[in-house]
């Protein structure tokens, strides 16, 4: 695994069961593919447990956000578990009380209205990572 | 409550190959398979939630892999759960090179369609499993 510095590890649920899980999943990689592609990363949860101490290390080297779907919250567990504390955990199922009109059904494609919610949800964790980085959040 | 096998894909966010396996795994426990399976998060496994580990115990499980990192499996076996099939998209890959996956958030027709093949298979593994069962 090669590091760099200055960046954010986002580490997600990706949660199979749940609408929620599918909303942290593309969430995180709107942030890695258009919001702050140069300052991100991410690492598959499950290789925590999976993987060796390359993966396990991750955490101890990047700052890292957890972005888990449900208040279970699997990946600050997780990453904390096998790595270090996140600086930083959103929840989806509580920003998506800000949003009763959507309610998240969809796990295999989201819909117009979650994909719009995933997108704000997304936007919050691009202002974290500018936080985490002293950045404005002005991209 | 009647047998069901649960199918876990690695949902793996770094590549493509992730999203084959969770597509594969939508296309059986929705529209091919919707009774007789089910999925799970993988992530709670990975912490230990002893509901889910309990599921994994007492249910035939399928994990759907990415890549050789085999994270579904291994989280499957280190929660001691009954692991009755295991399937890794690159291999299927190797069998099928012109459907290259692309994408993370939504794949390509050609990664639709390598999960397609790959729903299938395990489709046909969760007749096996569950006939296998019946005679027990």
């Amino acid at each position: 695994m090669t590091l760099a510095k200055d960046k954010v590890g986002i580490i997600c649920c990706s949660g199979e069961d749940l609408p929620e899980g599918t909303i942290s999943r593309v969430a995180t990689r709107l942030v890695l593919e258009k919001l702050r592609p140069d300052d991100t990363v991410t690492l598959c949860l499950p290789l925590f447990l999976a993987g060796g101490e390359d993966e396990r290390a991750f955490a101890r080297v990047f700052p890292t956000i957890a972005v888990d779907g449900c208040g279970k919250k699997c990946a600050e567990i997780g990453t904390t578990k096998y790595s270090g504390k996140p600086v930083a955990t959103i929840v989806v199922s509580e920003i998506m009380k800000k949003y009763p009109q959507v309610k998240a059904t969809s796990h295999e494609k989201l819909n117009a209205q979650e994909m719009e919610v995933t997108m704000k949800i997304a936007e919050e964790i691009a202002k974290k990572v500018d936080e985490i980085l002293c950045k404005d959040s002005k991209k | 409550m009647k047998k069901q096998v649960i199918i876990i894909p690695c949902s793996g966010i770094g590549k493509s190959l992730g999203t084959v396996g969770r597509v594969a795994t939508y296309k059986v426990t929705d529209h091919l398979r919707p009774e007789e399976t089910r999925t799970a998060c993988l992530p709670l496994l990975t912490v230990g939630d002893a509901q889910t580990v309990q599921l994994v115990k007492e249910n035939p499980c399928i994990a759907i892999d990415g890549c050789p990192a085999q994270c579904s499996k291994k989280n499957i076996e280190a929660s001691q759960g009954k692991l009755s099939y295991h399937i890794i998209v690159t291999n299927a890959l190797r069998e099928n090179r012109k459907l290259k996956p692309e994408g993370v958030i939504e794949l390509n027709p050609e990664g639709d369609q390598l999960a397609g093949i790959i729903a299938k298979n395990v489709a046909e593994k969760v007749d096996e499993i569950l006939a296998e069962a019946k005679k027990k």
